[in-house]
């Protein structure tokens, strides 16, 4: 099973890098560019098979490692 | 009196920590290597440095919260022992859980490094005790992710529990409420972004950094 595990900054919390990007795409002509968040999204594969207990992990892994959830939100893709 | 560096991969001023301490308070400094299990016996001070540990891959101090060695700190300082995490190592503190909040990227994505005015935002705590009063002290910052990031409620409790110890006089990197550096609520633990360790005698342009390692003794 492969993992996709995306990870941004909260809601709230100022995304520096996002507003950076934002302006750049204004600057280039996309006026339309609106609340530009920039994330990392990390995969690897998993050796769980079933569904619940792959997700059961992946979370437990964000929750310590993958997010800091002081300031970031964490999505998780299986497939 | 004892002290121990932490030394991560990529800590850069972990020497710098070891002179600063030794000159400021004649204490006998042992470097701790990020994989060991065990602190020195009877430590009095432990102090995780400035840098780039693991390359601030994931996140800064992610990967250094986790090394083996934290385990012994976490414990050392649920017995009462002054441990103070500068920069990169206020970071590890943070990711590591033993102090609120985090630090994001500077508010103008720059990499700020001058020296920085700090108010004493709390006088009373065993780091600045030895400032007897003194409002106003000066050390150097050097970093890109030092804006501090707390929510609302903690912010207020933060600052309602005295444990907001620095401030920002002119705030280089938008830190929430200027903070610059803070404690646990036991007040053992000081996490702050400006570097006592380059700031510990005249030549360096200030010595007020001395004081600091020398209150934290002081009260061991």
């Amino acid at each position: 099973m492969r993992a996709k595990v995306h990870v941004f900054l909260k809601p709230g919390v100022l995304d520096v890098q996002g507003k950076a990007v934002e302006q750049a795409l204004h600057g280039l002509g996309w006026g339309g560019v609106d609340h530009v968040r920039v994330g990392r999204t990390i995969e690897f594969d998993l050796a769980a098979t079933d569904a619940t207990t792959a997700e059961a992990e992946v979370k437990a892994m964000c929750e310590k490692l993958l997010a800091n959830t002081v300031i970031e939100s964490y999505r998780v893709e299986l497939a | 009196m004892k002290a121990a560096v932490i030394v991560f991969p990529g800590s850069n001023c972990d020497r710098d920590c070891k002179v600063a301490i030794e000159r400021s308070t004649g204490a006998h400094v042992d470097m701790v290597w990020h994989g060991d299990t065990a602190l020195p016996d009877a430590i009095d001070l432990i102090v995780l440095p400035g840098g780039f540990s693991y390359g601030d891959y994931l996140r800064c101090g992610a990967m250094a919260a986790l090394s083996p060695i934290m385990a012994e700190v976490k414990a050392a300082a649920e017995r009462g022992v002054a441990t103070v995490g500068i920069c990169n190592g206020f970071q590890v503190l943070c990711e590591a859980g033993m102090l609120p909040g985090a630090l994001l990227r500077n508010e103008k994505l720059k990499y700020v490094c001058k020296a920085v005015d700090l108010e004493v935002a709390n006088a009373q705590t065993r780091y600045t005790a030895g400032y007897a009063g003194r409002r106003q002290v000066t050390m150097t910052v050097g970093n890109g992710e030092g804006n501090f990031f707390a929510d609302e409620a903690t912010l207020d409790r933060l600052e309602g529990e005295g444990q907001v110890v620095f401030r920002y006089l002119d705030n280089p990197n938008g830190s929430a409420r200027a903070i610059a550096g803070i404690v646990n609520y036991r007040g053992n633990v000081l996490g702050l972004m400006p570097h006592p360790d380059r700031a510990f005698e005249a030549e360096l342009g200030s010595a007020d950094g001395a004081i600091l390692f020398q209150s934290a003794l002081a009260s061991a």
